[in-house]
């Protein structure tokens, strides 16, 4: 598996700017240069802003970490405080396996 | 909120604003509706219509109240939904390219999702805002809300989330229906939803007994307002629900004093000769053979006669079995069918349940408007149903038919041990006019005897007639009262033979006695002309003795005095002859 060749697509939808929303982004963003540096793409939907979007990823809880790409899609709910679960619910191997 | 309600109920005059469902039944039962502007529970077990009632009162919201609505699904997917209701001509994507409804699929994917952390459902919120708002909404449905309890795993934050959810669909003023799987135990939905949907319940009961399931629904709790508590049968067909309210909640039906004939003459005759009531009810009982379907059949003939139609309801024989039967008495109904009069509607009882009995009388009486309806028999409609439910539903059955003034004739069998106080069914204490016909084993054959057991309202008499079915037909033959007690059939025929003989009898005695008079008189009459004539030869005799006597008196008178003169020397001279 070479991980430099996957390239990351995530998208995270939040409402406003609520702490979880903020804790979640800054989590996102420190795992991501952490495992996944210039592999990945993060967009950041406010459904405040563009509510229609929440459709089409069926976005029910806020905030909603989506992985668009590599299929199949997985969604990560909840301010993704855990690494552990975040990195196996993404399947991202650390670059520099422990 | 709770001081709230408190204060509505308190005051109770002015009525909680309610938005009708537009389900037939549905808004008598809840006197107008389900509470505005709040969310409604509504609860049962999987595949007992939750997902169509909810439908039904988002698509009869747009239809008939033009009341957009939001319905979010989170168990099937939109188009799925839109064939399932398309059976009952609920055209989902006119409706949804009107913008009059929005179908929206929410789906929840455990494989798919990882929870980590702290999160709400604020997602939800904006969809479901913002699907209220583009088109207006007044009407929400989420079905089945708890399908989030199955996708995620942190309940207290879906508890929680629930809470808000609620308040904040009480603060968009929508009307909302909520719906819940029943869960097991005591509570009404598996995840107690009921704790979060306070103001009103109601809950849809799937129940097979017998073989035979039923759908029912009731006013688990109502807050503000009041509801029929009762278990309401309700029916899906075609045109979606039906809920059968009890109508006869109030007793206040307009009442009729026309009267219609039974079609038999005898028996109007029985009954001051005018025969029942118009929409009254009329129980034909009796044991097996009786002629319980004739009398009906006569009726609804009857009926038809008048140029009034009938409906027929055939639970045991088949419509052309009863037309080929009754022509073996001189009855043709088949004109009567043929120019759209009578309509039969045969169905085994087994077919479906008592309440769905009920449902599809109701629905044929509604289009068909008969004015006068049979149901022959009664009896088989307990094989499927408890004699108190089969009562339930004759109660409803008779008072929708007075309401709506149809004459109804129910028959009913009776069993052949004690047969005069009870039918099975026990409406005899509903109806109207109760007719008994009896088998009467009597002297080695068995006939048929009828008398009215009771008859409201009207004259009638009280005696057992014998009732004769022949080829012309049935006509009612008053027994014999002799003697010997009551008399039919060939005894009383025979009797009456007797009684012409001695008849006949009596009047050659008669006659004989009179002859004898008139002899004895003849005999008498010559005896006292003869001592008539006796009398008057006696007469004769003693007269002329003494006419004799007086002529000797005569003569010696005169010979006394011709002496004395001759004596004294003075001779006549006639006296000298001497």
């Amino acid at each position: 598996m070479e991980p430099e060749e996957t390239k990351y697509e995530l998208r995270l939808y939040v409402a406003g700017k609520t702490a979880k929303s903020v804790t979640a982004l800054s989590n996102l963003k420190r795992y991501c240069e952490e495992h996944l540096q210039g592999q990945y793409k993060i967009e950041v939907i406010d459904l405040l802003v563009q509510p229609q979007l929440a459709e089409g990823d069926q976005i029910f809880a806020i905030p909603t970490l989506v992985r668009k790409v590599p299929e199949p899609i997985r969604k990560i709910i909840g301010d993704l405080s855990n690494e552990e679960k975040v990195l196996v619910g993404l399947n991202i191997r650390p670059v520099n396996s422990e | 909120m709770v001081n709230d309600q408190k204060k509505e109920l308190s005051t109770a005059h002015p009525q909680i604003p309610k938005t009708p469902t537009g389900i037939s039944g549905l808004d008598e039962i809840t006197q107008g509706g389900i509470p505005k502007g709040r969310p409604t529970l509504v609860c049962g077990e999987a595949g007992c219509g939750k997902t169509l009632l909810s439908l039904e009162f988002i698509v009869r919201g747009v239809i008939d109240f033009n009341e957009p609505g939001v319905f979010m699904a989170f168990e099937e997917k939109v188009d799925e939904l839109t064939m399932n209701v398309g059976s009952m001509g609920f055209d989902l994507n006119k409706l949804q390219s009107e913008n009059k409804i929005k179908l929206d699929y929410i789906h929840i994917d455990r494989s798919e999702i990882e929870e980590t952390g702290e999160y709400d459902l604020e997602g939800l919120f904006i969809r479901l805002g913002y699907a209220i708002d583009s088109i207006g909404a007044k009407r929400v449905v989420l079905d089945t809300i708890e399908s989030l309890f199955s996708g995620l795993t942190n309940q207290g934050i879906l508890r929680a989330e629930l809470r808000r959810l609620f308040n904040w669909l009480k603060t968009k003023g929508v009307t909302a229906i909520i719906t819940g799987e029943r869960g097991e135990g005591p509570s009404l939905t598996r995840q107690g939803l009921e704790e979060y949907v306070s103001d009103c319940v109601i809950l849809l009961d799937h129940r097979v007994v017998n073989q035979i399931s039923t759908r029912r629904l009731r006013i688990v709790k109502y807050r503000g307002s009041l509801h029929g508590t009762n278990e309401y049968p309700f029916l899906i067909d075609d045109d979606g629900i039906s809920v059968l309210p009890v109508t006869s909640l109030k007793l206040q039906k307009e009442v009729s004093t026309e009267r219609i004939s039974s079609g038999i003459p005898a028996l109007d005759k029985m009954m001051g000769g005018k025969g029942f009531f118009k929409g009254g009810s009329i129980l034909v009982s009796g044991t097996a053979g009786t002629g319980k379907t004739s009398i009906a059949a006569f009726f609804a003939n009857e009926t038809c006669n008048r140029k009034q139609r009938c409906l027929y309801f055939a639970f045991e024989e088949s419509p052309n079995q009863i037309i080929r039967n009754m022509r073996s008495i001189n009855m043709d109904l088949q004109i009567h069918v043929d120019s759209g009069l009578l309509k039969f509607h045969a169905a085994r009882p087994t077919l479906h349940g008592l309440e769905q009995h009920l449902v599809s009388m109701y629905k044929i009486i509604k289009t068909f408007k008969p004015s006068a309806v049979v149901l022959d028999p009664i009896t088989n409609l307990v094989t499927i149903g408890s004699v108190s439910e089969v009562k339930a539903m004759l109660v409803r059955l008779i008072d929708f038919l007075l309401e709506e003034q149809i004459t109804v004739m129910f028959t009913a069998l009776t069993l052949n041990s004690a047969v005069t106080e009870q039918t099975d069914e026990g409406v005899s204490s509903l109806v109207d006019t109760w007719l008994l016909v009896r088998d009467i084993e009597f002297n080695g054959e068995r006939n048929r005897g009828m008398y009215i057991m009771k008859s409201r309202g009207m004259k009638h008499s009280n005696q057992v007639r014998e009732f004769i079915i022949t080829d012309k037909g049935i006509d009612l033959v008053d027994v014999y009262l002799g003697p010997e007690g009551v008399l039919i059939g060939s005894a009383r025929e025979a009797q009456k033979l007797q009684e012409e003989t001695g008849e006949v009898l009596r009047n050659n005695a008669l006659n004989m006695k009179d002859r004898e008079v008139g002899r004895k008189r003849k005999v008498l009459e010559s005896r006292i002309a003869s001592l008539q004539s006796e009398f008057e030869s006696a007469e004769e005799e003693l007269n002329k003795i003494y006419i004799e006597e007086e002529l000797i008196k005569k003569v010696t008178e005169k010979n006394r005095e011709e002496l004395t003169r001759m004596r004294r020397g003075e001779s006549d001279p006639d006296d000298q002859k001497d």
